[in-house]
């Protein structure tokens, strides 16, 4: 996930200093919207075709992080000692700010194109199957940390819920408002949880309680916390970031 | 003698050469936004010199640049081995040779007589700037798939010494490049040698080129 807020507001505020030297380099229409605000008179259409064309080259992108992601090749995995100590909290918000879903009466929700139950309580979700990995979370920032989750291995969950694993994407919807999705192949991916526990202890809620999707072949913010609904689906469903201008298949 | 003109840089040379500026200035100046999400050390860099506008924007810079640094070094690469560019021109580079080179060069004394040939200390720095891209390229690649490329980072300490290889050679690129500027103001016809790829050599006895 994505430490957030502070940086899209400063963008706004640290503009009009460098604006004699956006004249003069080609880069001023790659910038921010709020740029563009403070740049009255710069032609929108350029800034626009520049944001599309990167756009477009990010969904380029996509499609060959798909064709370079091999479903047979494993992260790394790591011995417990490299366990990372205090291992980051990271949201878009701050950490009072978590929500704290009551376990009991917790509900998860499977919809779109699978057959089978469509509502699991905790306790039927950690009755199920459970695996442990310790492997590296990456974030889109740069810093990584090494954890250790177990849960239900996600591939084993969409056929419980008699999913269609021939449906393009995994969409999921959290507690606080994020949403994101992904493509089926991670999804399908050994090492792709539905982490229920951190540590060895049941999920804490600032890592995502009472489930979150462990994917360790893509960026953090691909590896949703607080899932509520999980829909299996054909139309692209983006995600909180994704929507924003993050790269959306952020495979590692 | 009247004065004649002579190719310096081939069309390919500088094709390649002006691409490479381009997509180095887009990958060093959102690589910059980009290392500000998450420093490695106790400083950023000023927001006012990156190019992004924040985290996404700077990403979205970076992975258009890496195809254009990729495909055109590449091109380079293949184009100075096949034509017998790099050994005509930057090989070889003798240590001994680029030391008295760069000790001229501090003093003032910049060898450089003939824009057909290169002196030694360029040689080592050309050599130089492009291992280092090629060094940015392949951590680049294990900071962009850890998991896929997991194989190139055996040897740069996996996806965190990746991190301060693509650091550090990015850092020394850019020296490389501040470097390269200044020789170009200081022999500002080289500026025009690499638009033209000609250069007009004065007739012997007329003052010629130092």
């Amino acid at each position: 996930m994505k430490r957030f807020g502070a940086e899209q507001g400063l963008e706004v505020f640290s503009r009009p200093q460098i604006e004699n030297i956006e004249r003069r380099l080609f880069m001023k229409r790659g910038l921010s919207l709020g740029t563009l605000a403070l740049l009255s008179g710069c032609d929108v259409t350029d800034f626009e075709t520049v944001q599309k064309t990167l756009l477009a080259m990010s969904r380029w992108n996509d499609g060959v992080q798909a064709w370079l992601f091999d479903p047979r090749r494993l992260a790394p995995e790591f011995p417990e000692a490299a366990i990372t100590e205090p291992f980051p909290f990271n949201a878009f918000y701050g950490e009072s700010k978590v929500p704290r879903l009551d376990g009991a009466s917790y509900r998860l929700q499977v919809g779109g194109l699978a057959r089978g139950r469509s509502s699991w309580s905790l306790y039927e979700l950690h009755a199920l199957p459970q695996v442990s990995q310790v492997t590296r979370h990456i974030c889109v920032e740069g810093w990584s940390a090494i954890g250790k989750w177990r849960g239900v291995r996600f591939s084993y969950f969409l056929g419980r819920v008699g999913a269609d694993t021939t449906a393009r994407y995994v969409g999921f919807k959290c507690a606080d408002g994020y949403y994101t999705s992904i493509d089926m192949a991670s999804a399908l991916h050994p090492q792709t949880l539905l982490a229920l526990r951190f540590s060895d202890r049941i999920l804490p809620y600032r890592y995502g309680f009472p489930i979150r999707l462990r994917v360790p072949t893509k960026l953090g913010f691909k590896n949703p916390k607080h899932i509520t609904h999980i829909d299996i689906t054909n139309t692209y469903p983006g995600g909180y970031w994704e929507d924003r201008g993050y790269n959306w298949y952020s495979g590692s | 003698m009247e004065d004649h003109v002579v190719k310096v840089h081939s069309l390919a040379v500088r094709i390649t050469h002006w691409v490479n500026v381009f997509a180095v200035l887009i990958m060093v100046l959102s690589g910059w936004r980009i290392y500000n999400a998450a420093p490695l050390f106790p400083f950023s860099f000023p927001a006012g010199l990156t190019l992004g506008g924040w985290l996404a924007g700077a990403l979205q810079w970076h992975f258009v640049g890496m195809w254009l640094l990729t495909i055109n070094g590449l091109c380079y690469i293949a184009y100075g081995v096949c034509s017998g560019h790099f050994r005509r021109r930057l090989f070889p580079v003798s240590p001994a040779e680029v030391i008295q080179d760069v000790k001229a060069a501090l003093r003032g004394r910049i060898t450089h007589p003939d824009l057909r040939f290169y002196n030694a200390a360029q040689r080592a720095a050309y050599v130089a700037a492009i291992v280092l891209c090629v060094v940015l390229v392949v951590s680049g690649l294990v900071l962009w798939k850890p998991v896929q490329f997991h194989a190139l980072g055996v040897f740069i300490g996996d996806y965190e010494g990746a991190r301060y290889a693509h650091f550090f050679s990015m850092a020394a690129l850019v020296t490389f490049i501040a470097i390269h500027v200044v020789m170009v103001l200081l022999v500002p016809r080289t500026f025009a040698t690499m638009v033209t790829g000609r250069i007009r050599l004065r007739a012997a006895g007329s003052g010629g080129p130092q």
